[in-house]
């Protein structure tokens, strides 16, 4: 089968891919969003771009993605299931895809209890399951969920989705990803990985069920950059494991910032040796000036070219 | 039962302030059970209203009143006739009796007494939880009877999502991850292979999302009864 895009091109021919992460600003103003996209054009594959990640107001994922298409660069457009109903979700997409989008990242999104808009609803229409078998079936059989027939087929679509292997019951989490891969998932993105044993425990399970060689396993990898930082995520972001170890490493260091660069290095090297990994997103929120140096570092610099 | 929580007392005297006489009306059956807006708590109701009008020197007299289902027509005419005196009435039933309330007795006004909780029950003294969102289209024999509709603060269908940590919802730690209890009871009845197919995107149409309800059963209706 043809690829999708550069990114599953890049996972299909086994090459370990790099992914980076824009988060929209809270204003129409992208100019600082395109600097980064631009600063990392040689180092990153694809970049995901997120969609009003914890349920905070930002521009939305399709406009910014609209930017990168001019720009020449590729993007994964994020879509939660949280803001939208599925006339929404469909229509939003055929939406990207009529301008080139290729990649798509299904997922339920955090609360809106967590972001800047409290009170509003939560849609939940679909879960992220469904969501993604919503949109292979549009891909392969042509048709919207209610049944009716897409007008015309639509182009070959990259699907993604989110596992979380630091989430509970940490025993089902393997037979979840299963699920997903049965949905339609062709790679998947995971939570930060920050407990590199845990994930380990994980991937032991996945190769058991042989899922890694059903789908692309993106491993999440974020530098921290303070111990601020760390502590936020330790104590803040729903799903989300930060051991204790790794903040007195930080706290030990004389350059705090170097160290944090550091472990993500360390975290590529050491994913890049478990069977069934297929790349690294690297999510560098607020911090996105630091993901060439930690790409090279991690000797995954330069990206290899696909024609 | 439904269950309801009686409003702050100053929400309830700044809706009464155009009234000098007041009936604060009990309902008999959940809001009595859920220890909110039974008879006992129009009483105290009444005498906090009484008092804070005494305070504030405003002229008025405040009764009160029970009404066994202020949500049955019947309940309700046999109730009527005591409640013309009244300028207002302050129903401390759901929201569905002060509906009910309103329909019977259009020349009266009926103000709520209560905010309307959710459809739940005691999961022991003094502690209510939310279990039915009445969607019209029960799931609970997939789930091992345990709403992931409800239950769930994403009312997810295929699975726990990455935000439940050591049973418990993203959300709060207050409460419990529905699908982490569901996941539990199916390993514990050997079950676990129900988690496998993927659930088709829910109907909602059978639920508000479909529009305001009405069911009808030909078999007992009666035409013009009320």
């Amino acid at each position: 089968m043809k690829a999708a895009s550069n990114l599953q091109k890049m996972l299909d021919s086994g090459h370990f891919a790099v992914s980076g992460e824009l988060g929209p600003p809270k204003s129409a103003d992208i100019s600082t969003l395109k600097h980064h996209a631009h600063d990392m054009r040689n180092h990153v594959d694809a970049y995901n771009i997120t969609d009003n990640q914890t349920a905070i107001v930002r521009t939305s994922s399709i406009g910014v993605a609209a930017t990168l298409m001019q720009m020449g660069l590729e993007p994964t457009v994020q879509m939660t299931v949280r803001d939208r109903n599925r006339i929404a979700l469909q229509s939003d997409l055929l939406g990207a895809v009529s301008f080139g989008v290729r990649n798509f990242l299904c997922l339920q999104g955090d609360h809106a209890k967590f972001g800047n808009e409290p009170g509003s609803k939560n849609v939940n229409d679909l879960d992220s399951m469904q969501w993604i078998q919503a949109v292979k079936n549009m891909r392969d059989e042509g048709v919207f969920i209610g049944g009716e027939k897409l007008e015309h087929p639509l182009p070959d679509l990259f699907i993604g989705a989110v596992a979380n292997p630091f989430a509970d019951p940490f025993e089902y989490r393997p037979y979840r990803l299963a699920k997903k891969i049965a949905a339609g998932t062709q790679f998947v993105q995971t939570q930060c990985i920050f407990d590199l044993d845990r994930f380990e425990r994980w991937m032991v399970k996945v190769r058991e069920l042989g899922l890694h060689k059903k789908v692309h396993i993106v491993g999440g990898v974020t530098p921290i950059k303070s111990i601020g930082a760390a502590r936020y995520m330790q104590n803040n972001v729903s799903g989300m494991i930060v051991p204790e170890e790794l903040i007195t490493r930080i706290k030990g260091a004389q350059d705090k910032k170097q160290e944090g660069i550091r472990i993500a290095v360390e975290t590529i090297q050491r994913l890049r040796e478990i069977e069934g990994v297929a790349g690294v997103h690297v999510m560098a929120i607020a911090w996105e000036e630091v993901v060439p140096e930690i790409v090279e570092r991690a000797g995954l610099y330069p990206r290899p070219s696909l024609a | 039962m439904i269950v309801g929580e009686r409003k702050p007392l100053a929400e309830i005297a700044a809706m009464l302030k155009p009234y000098e006489k007041v009936c604060i009306l009990g309902c008999g059956t959940c809001v009595t059970v859920c220890l909110s807006g039974g008879e006992k708590e129009a009483a105290e109701t009444a005498a906090a209203l009484s008092l804070l009008w005494q305070k504030e020197g405003k002229k008025g007299e405040v009764k009160t009143g029970t009404v066994l289902r202020q949500c049955e027509y019947e309940y309700i005419a046999d109730y009527a006739a005591r409640l013309e005196e009244f300028d207002a009435v302050l129903s401390l039933a759901c929201g569905v009796g002060v509906q009910a309330m309103t329909a019977r007795l259009p020349e009266n006004i009926v103000l709520p007494g209560l905010n309307t909780q959710f459809m739940g029950y005691p999961v022991m003294q003094g502690v209510w939880k939310e279990n039915c969102l009445g969607c019209g289209d029960c799931v609970l024999d997939l789930t091992m009877g345990i709403c992931p509709i409800t239950r769930c603060s994403k009312s997810m269908l295929n699975g726990p999502c990455g935000g439940s940590q050591d049973g418990k919802c993203e959300v709060s730690k207050e409460v419990d991850c529905a699908w982490h209890l569901i996941y539990d009871r199916l390993v514990k009845m050997d079950m676990l292979e129900r988690m496998e197919a993927v659930q088709p995107p829910k109907d909602w149409s059978t639920s508000h999302h479909g529009s305001v309800r009405t069911m009808v059963r030909e078999d007992v209706r009666v035409e013009g009864s009320q």
